[in-house]
């Protein structure tokens, strides 16, 4: 009872008041909210970041599970602990790093700008401090996995003549998939969610580099409270959808 | 096909697992690598198999060396000892996966998985997972899996060991006679000496990473090349000087040329057969073993003064 109460508190009460302030001037008021160009464009700059940044980190993951799992190499300590280096630093610092190694007096700014390229203040730095602060979920997620399931099925199917490759598709990643589904739903909510890294390499133009959550600040600070409670129910659904569609992946998938 | 090995050394950091081991098995022949945990018998399997790299040795099957062709190429059926089931799939995806990944068709891996699914009387289960299968039925879904892609070598390490009594000895006996009927060159890893003994033609006694003894199982229980096969194969008792199993002695009431005093100090019934703890005059323990009927004709009862005398000594040196 307890512990519900507490969830009560901390979670659905500020959520569900969220939910209630946006509706409070009537559905029209709240979809006119989220379908000006700026609301429109936040939410599809936000699904490009995540659609980009959620398969890198995916990838990513289950190779650096694997190698830091299944093989020996030197650094692997370093290499395993470095992974937790963005759970560790500030959000507002990874933003500050990116500026500092990729704006215009950064180390590759001048490389960089020779080449038309514009990392700062624009959409490909965003992704950078989006990768950098959903990094970790996958990899953490399947390395226990992975420890889990040893190796003796992964060495049956070798000397069943499977190659490492097929190895890899027909047993490996069957045995690890709900790590890693559950590391794509945490990377995907933190990405969905992530503000303070975003915030300082975006620049913060409405309608070329604004998320959704930097778009609710945006709105909070031009006293738009409509607009900003609305974009933050845009913001929980797409969570809920993340968290509904690993259920039902779940239920798909069972037994086993 | 034949196995030759010769003399494989794998190191693991500054422990020795194997010790420049040479043995040799001959086509169709059901071998035991028989040892206490540690002696290097099971990373021997895994050496032959192509699982684990030797630092130095070749390992030849068939006539063909083949220590430095891959795991995956060696034609080795390998059954692990927890099986090591494919869990997301089926019997029937296990017991087919290694057709399936060499692309025989369809109907003719069906087929096939059905004739082996009888072979291990498995036939009412293609469509169950591994997680509703006994450990018993587990082990046999393994073995079809690894005898489905017809190996030229079969490998099982501990095929018994995480099975009950019961299970254990039939299948023991199931095993056996799996072999007369399939004629694969069989290894098998164990450190259970009346398994090695029931199931193999030869046994290879291992310890500390070396071979100590390779021979039948009448070889190594009658003459022992060490005083380790001797104790490790079967029990064994000090008569004075000589070595011997508690079996191999004659117990009397009389005295007799060779034979020792001793006294009673227990007798332990074990059904079909007596066991008699003697102390000697000296206070030095002495355990025989002989026939409840020789133990009435006897009279046998603890305090009594026996006389024993060893009627066949082991060749170990003491």
């Amino acid at each position: 009872m307890g512990a519900l109460g507490y969830l009560g508190l901390i979670l659905l009460g500020p959520v569900g008041l969220v939910f209630y302030r946006t509706f409070e001037h009537g559905l029209a008021a709240a979809w006119n909210s989220v379908t000006t160009p700026d609301a429109q464009h936040a939410f599809w700059l936000t699904v490009e970041l995540v659609a980009i940044s959620v398969p890198l980190n995916t990838i990513f993951g289950i190779a650096a599970a694997t190698a830091i799992v299944r093989h020996r190499f030197p650094g692997r300590r370093l290499f395993d602990s470095l992974l937790d280096l963005p759970f560790a630093v500030s959000p507002v610092v990874v933003g500050l790093a990116i500026v500092l190694v990729y704006g215009r007096k950064g180390w590759f700014g001048t490389w960089l700008a020779d080449h038309g390229i514009q990392v700062i203040f624009s959409v490909p730095g965003m992704v950078l401090a989006t990768i950098f602060v959903s990094l970790p979920f996958v990899v953490r997620e399947v390395i226990p996995v992975l420890r889990e399931i040893g190796t003796e099925q992964e060495e049956a199917a070798t000397t069943l003549g499977a190659s490492p490759f097929t190895t890899f598709r027909r047993i490996t990643l069957p045995a690890i998939r709900w790590g890693v589904v559950y590391g794509v739903v945490l990377t995907t909510a933190r990405a969905l969610g992530e503000f303070g890294a975003v915030s300082v390499v975006s620049g913060h133009v409405a309608g070329q580099t604004e998320t959704l959550t930097l778009h609710v600040q945006d709105r909070f600070e031009a006293f738009d409270l409509t607009g900003a409670y609305a974009a933050s129910v845009v913001l929980a659904l797409l969570a809920i959808a993340t968290l509904a569609s690993m259920t039902l992946l779940r239920r798909r998938g069972a037994p086993a | 096909m034949s196995i030759e090995v010769t003399a494989v050394r794998k190191t693991f950091g500054d422990f020795v697992a194997v010790d420049g081991v040479t043995f040799a098995v001959r086509d169709g022949s059901l071998t035991a690598l028989l040892g206490p945990s540690g002696s290097g018998k099971s990373t021997l399997l895994r050496l032959i198999a192509g699982l684990e790299a030797p630092d130095a040795g070749r390992v030849v099957i068939g006539g063909a060396d083949r220590t430095d062709t891959p795991a995956r190429n060696r034609d080795v059926g390998f059954v692990f000892q927890h099986y090591a089931p494919f869990k997301h799939m089926t019997v029937r995806d296990n017991v087919g996966f290694g057709l399936r990944i060499r692309k025989v068709p369809r109907d003719r891996i069906r087929a096939r998985v059905a004739e082996l699914l009888e072979l291990v009387h498995l036939e009412g289960y293609a469509d169950r997972y591994p997680s509703q299968l006994s450990g018993g039925q587990r082990q046999r879904m393994a073995l079809a899996r690894a005898l489905a892609v017809e190996p030229r070598v079969l490998l099982l390490d501990e095929p018994f060991g995480a099975l009950d009594a019961t299970v254990r000895k039939e299948l023991r006996a199931w095993l056996r006679r799996l072999h007369d009927e399939v004629h694969v060159t069989t290894i098998f890893v164990t450190h259970d000496q009346e398994e090695a003994m029931e199931v193999a033609e030869q046994i290879v006694v291992m310890n500390e990473g070396r071979i100590e003894q390779i021979g039948t199982p009448r070889d190594v229980y009658e003459r022992p090349a060490s005083e380790f096969v001797m104790g490790f194969v079967g029990p064994v008792t000090r008569v004075g000087d000589a070595a011997v199993r508690p079996h191999d002695l004659d117990v009397r009431t009389t005295p007799a040329a060779g034979a020792v005093e001793a006294m009673i100090e227990r007798v332990v019934h074990l059904g079909f057969e007596v066991r008699l703890e003697l102390v000697t005059g000296d206070g030095l323990p002495i355990s025989a073993q002989i026939t409840r009927q020789a133990a009435e004709e006897l009279e046998l009862r603890n305090g009594q003064i026996v006389y024993v005398r060893p009627n066949r000594l082991l060749r170990a040196v003491a």
